[in-house]
């Protein structure tokens, strides 16, 4: 029974918050409408005995919409970050779209008769999860690995001010590049 | 807590993202967007564990997903650093040569 009240006091905030995020009149506001709504399903996740998954979660998202929220500040500046904003286009598309989604997902949420539970959770959810990735899902993690690591390349690539053919143009044996601008006391 | 009031929960987050995702003109909004649907996504995976198979091993199918969140968010930072470098462009609508 309190499963269930913690459950859909989660829940609600979780949408809510989700629903701010388009809502509301700031940037920086809608940052932290987001952290909510990932904090809120973080925590349902924890009624679910995913506790490593629940936690990482909340760390992670807590993290990412604070990065995000430098982000906005760095690229509309720090008033349009904080004032009134309103940058849709097509909104009432879009909104059709939503909607018929959520139809589609709900009929099938409702409808489909899903089988009964099968299996039991271990003792140790948090251990399992590192032996299944260390032992018979060792797939997942040569994969998630390379992925991983190809990500942190190609975001330095494309957020790198400029790559060595910028600097040095054809002639890449050069010892030093041309300077982009004026540099030394005598500038 | 049942799997279908979960699942509403989700496919609510993942309409609400969808809206976001579609309507937004700041591309950070846009990212803000797929983070929403990703975390119905989450959730919704969660429930389908924990009510129809909740064996340990289950829990990869999670981790796979908060990945893919990870690299959606990293790269989307990179492109919009590079958008905003190249022809400092911080709208969808500013850059839609790119579709071309």
């Amino acid at each position: 029974m309190l499963t269930d009240i913690v459950f859909w006091v989660l829940a609600v905030i979780a949408v809510a918050a989700g629903v701010a995020v388009f809502v509301v009149d700031s940037m920086a506001r809608a940052t932290y409408a987001l952290a909510a709504s990932f904090v809120a399903v973080g925590l349902s996740l924890l009624l679910m005995n995913l506790e490593f998954i629940g936690v990482i979660t909340v760390l992670m998202m807590v993290m990412e919409m604070a990065i995000m929220a430098i982000y906005m500040i760095m690229f509309m500046g720090m008033n349009p970050a904080l004032m009134p904003m309103n940058m849709v286009h097509s909104a009432k598309g879009a909104l059709s779209v939503a909607v018929g989604t959520f139809a589609v997902l709900a009929t099938g949420a409702l409808f489909i008769p899903w089988p009964s539970r099968r299996g039991v959770t271990g003792t140790d959810l948090t251990v399992a999860l590192g032996e299944a990735l260390m032992g018979p899902k060792m797939l997942v993690m040569i994969t998630v690995s390379p992925v991983l690591f190809a990500t942190i390349v190609a975001a330095i690539v494309l957020a790198a001010p400029s790559g060595r053919y910028d600097r040095l143009g054809d002639d890449l044996r050069r010892r030093s590049a041309t300077a982009r601008r004026p540099e030394g006391v005598q500038r | 807590m049942t799997l279908q009031t979960v699942l509403l929960v989700a496919a609510a987050l993942f309409s609400v993202g969808l809206y976001g995702a579609i309507s937004q003109q700041v591309v950070v909004m846009v990212m803000m967007g797929l983070e929403l649907m990703l975390n119905g996504v989450i959730l919704a995976a969660a429930g389908f564990w924990w009510f129809l198979s909740p064996a340990p091993d289950g829990q990869v199918l999670l981790l796979v997903v908060i990945t893919a969140m990870t690299v959606e968010m990293a790269m989307g930072f990179g492109v919009a650093t590079l958008l905003h470098r190249s022809r400092d462009a911080d709208m969808t609508d500013m850059a839609t040569d790119l579709s071309q």
